[in-house]
């Protein structure tokens, strides 16, 4: 089927721009950049087309990669319904924010370059989709995370940029060395680290083993999808440029910790208290995060809570047992979060560059196409039925409820608070009056046309049956018929929030400074984001910098290795400083020490054999 | 008194002798053919004691090593003794001390 050129030909793009994009005009670097992956896109669906339904999985192997002793990784590729579905997206959303950042980039320097690194993104994410085994998987795990160093700081000479991508690195450091751990143990356990073999295997492992696979590879998604404890970067990622935030940090990569504990489903299954975990870990980050949207001022940073939460709800449906729900929310959420981030681009451009949502409001009529395509998304983001955020969501928290209720509890409560944040940021942008000085314009069809694609998919999306598509894969059994009440107290929820948005920030915009008055302390926690950042830097940065400053750098370094180091070179100085008098250049006087050292020799001999004897 | 009753140890004596003198001329004489010449002066001390053993235990090894002795000491001279004129012709000189312009 040729799957390798699916990657391949992002691949070629960035090298075609990167390399020569700084000699070509901006519509050369346009074919490149975006045929590329519209190319993919097309060889995606030629693919899926050719495969029909796609029952078990089609694997492909090009050649060996690694071998060494019982080590023998192949770099094999490999599709099954899940693969299918992500490339779908990845490849689908991929194209539509290329095509809209032509327009987004427009006026930006190093056109080419963002280009270039945005089809090295497409490149690593659809390695990480297509990958058979956990180390292909992690070659573009890895990569798609330096392509997120390298567009977050893509605004390289602002030091908040180049702050925010050197964090996103470091904690992803952190998610990769347990992921890391988790394929040593696996390779120990399974002696091999293709997918087929060790879902063969697993069932028959010790619990225990599984378990500590399995939460290990949960630190790994963890840093990836930006969950509770290693969130923190995901927000200040907002710094790359928007359609970066659209399609890295919110549509795609950071749903790779989703698809990857989804992919690991049979080791999960039989590791039930890894599963608990995740489910805890997803509905605690996705609680957690909606509060701290609830008082952003920065329309970027609200939809980047609002995606820490929305990736928290992913958990809760993947810990809950409900993979193919999951995975539907990454899909839905794709669409609706990518439209969300692109029509924030939309605004941010409109307003030339402010992001503050008190300078908004009023924007209604200015921008008409951008308001209403993000109030598609809006809705949908909501659980309003019958747009697709209800349904994925609705998957998830009938699953939840299930298996534990509190967790649905806490889940239809952020439901409440997920439609809550998003209204009061669109009533803020777009109703009342405007607050700024900026003169709005309406964005070229480059960039609505994208926008008006997203919202149809946001609306319609929830149709497109992909749990039922993805049983198959992970082995779930027939739905039960739907619970109504569950599904009426969501969206309950969902309209509660929306409605207190619009009584709070429309109807009685002075309600809310009250309001926020009356809880003072709670406000404060919230709008400074629980200070998480501070006692991060206190707890654990500051100690690890004074540690390396003072002990390291001071004492083990200077004194200790240069100490060594100077030592050695001091002392053969000295030694070639006496010894270099010898080489005076008078033959005569090498002469003699050739007599000496023969004379010397002589007698050394006699004596050793006269000792001898 | 026939030359195969003269002793081993006189043979060796004198190549001992011609040897210390090449080796005090090597040290101690200043002027270039001097030296050269005492340079072959110890070759020649070496040979003579080649000649001797060889004499003494019968064996053709150390006449062997005698004229490769010789080959390499005519080839010598020939390259020393064109050096020599060389270094004449460019310095005016022949005293060796003066000879130390790679110590730097």
């Amino acid at each position: 089927m040729q799957l390798w050129l699916i990657p391949i030909l992002p691949l070629a793009g960035f090298a075609i721009n990167g390399l020569f994009g700084r000699r070509f005009s901006k519509s050369l670097v346009n074919v490149f950049a975006i045929g590329s992956v519209l190319l993919s896109f097309a060889w995606v669906v030629k693919t899926l087309a050719g495969l029909g339904d796609i029952s078990g999985t089609h694997l492909e192997h090009y050649f060996t990669w690694i071998q060494s002793g019982a080590l023998n990784i192949g770099c094999d590729f490999a599709i099954d319904r899940l693969t299918a579905v992500m490339l779908l997206v990845v490849t689908g959303v991929g194209s539509l924010i290329h095509i809209y950042a032509i327009g987004y980039m427009a006026h930006e320097g190093g056109y080419y370059r963002f280009f270039a690194y945005l089809n090295l993104f497409m490149f690593f994410m659809l390695v990480l989709v297509l990958g058979a085994s956990y180390l292909v998987l992690f070659v573009g795990w890895e990569g798609v995370g330096l392509c997120s160093y390298l567009l977050i700081g893509f605004y390289f000479d602002k030091q908040f940029a180049t702050n925010a991508g050197n964090k996103a690195f470091i904690v992803n450091r952190i998610g990769d060395f347990g992921f890391s751990l988790a394929m040593f143990l696996i390779f120990v356990n399974f002696k091999s680290l293709d997918f087929a073999t060790v879902f063969q295997a697993a069932p028959g492992m010790s619990e225990a083993t599984l378990t500590t696979i399995g939460l290990l590879l949960l630190v790994g998604a963890c840093g990836k999808s930006a969950q509770l404890p290693l969130y923190v970067w995901l927000p200040d990622a907002m710094a790359g440029p928007t359609p970066v935030s659209a399609l890295i940090h919110a549509a795609t990569m950071v749903t790779a910790g989703v698809y990857m504990t989804a992919r690991s489903w049979v080791i999960y299954t039989h590791a039930p208290v890894a599963m608990n975990v995740i489910a805890i870990m997803g509905v605690v980050t996705a609680f957690f995060a909606a509060t701290i949207g609830l008082a952003q001022n920065d329309i970027k940073k609200v939809f980047a809570y609002s995606t820490v939460s929305q990736l928290g709800y992913m958990f809760i449906g993947v810990g809950s047992g409900a993979f193919g729900a999951g995975i539907f929310h990454v899909v839905t959420h794709a669409f609706f979060k990518a439209l969300l981030f692109l029509g924030a681009g939309s605004v941010i451009h409109a307003l030339a560059g402010e992001q503050d949502m008190r300078n908004m409001g009023g924007l209604r009529s200015k921008i008409p196409i951008t308001f209403w395509t993000m109030m598609c998304a809006a809705v949908a983001i909501s659980g309003v039925p019958p747009f697709s955020g209800f349904f994925s969501k609705d998957a998830i928290l009938a699953a939840a409820y299930e298996k534990t209720p509190w967790i649905y509890w806490l889940g239809v409560f952020t439901a409440g608070l997920t439609a809550f944040y998003i209204f009061r940021a669109m009533f803020l942008t777009f109703f009342g009056n405007y607050r700024g000085k900026a003169h709005p314009h309406e964005s070229p069809p480059v960039m609505w046309i994208p926008l008006a694609i997203l919202a149809l998919l946001s609306l319609g999306g929830g149709f497109i049956p992909v749990p039922e598509f993805l049983r198959e894969v992970f082995h779930a059994p027939p739905e039960g018929p739907a619970n109504y009440t569950l599904m009426g107290i969501s969206v309950a929820a969902g309209l509660v929030g929306i409605f207190l948005a619009w009584l709070m920030y429309w109807f009685k915009p002075s309600m809310a400074e009250s309001f926020a008055e009356r809880v003072g302390i709670f406000y404060k926690l919230v709008y400074n984001k629980y200070f998480v950042d501070e006692i991060y830097g206190v707890a654990i940065v500051r100690p690890i910098v004074e540690g390396s400053r003072v002990l390291l750098w001071k004492v083990v370094d200077v004194s200790g290795i240069d100490g060594l180091a100077n030592g050695i070179a001091t002392w053969c100085r000295g030694v070639g400083g006496v010894l270099r008098r010898i080489q005076s250049g008078n033959i005569r006087s090498y002469a003699t020490w050739v007599l000496f050292g023969s004379v010397m020799l002589i007698v050394a001999m006699g004596l050793a054999e006269g000792l001898a004897r | 008194m026939p030359l195969n009753q003269v002793p081993l140890s006189w043979f060796l004596i004198l190549s001992a002798a011609l040897f210390a003198i090449g080796v005090a001329g090597f040290l101690f004489r200043r002027n270039i053919i001097t030296v050269f010449m005492s340079i072959e002066l110890m070759l020649n001390a070496v040979n003579l004691s080649f000649i001797a053993f060889s004499y003494q235990n019968k064996q053709v090894n150390g006449h062997l090593l005698a004229f490769f002795v010789m080959v390499v000491a005519a080839a010598e001279a020939a390259v020393g003794l064109a050096i020599i004129l060389t270094v004449f012709k460019n310095r005016a000189t022949l005293n060796i001390d003066e000879m130390d312009s790679m110590k730097d």
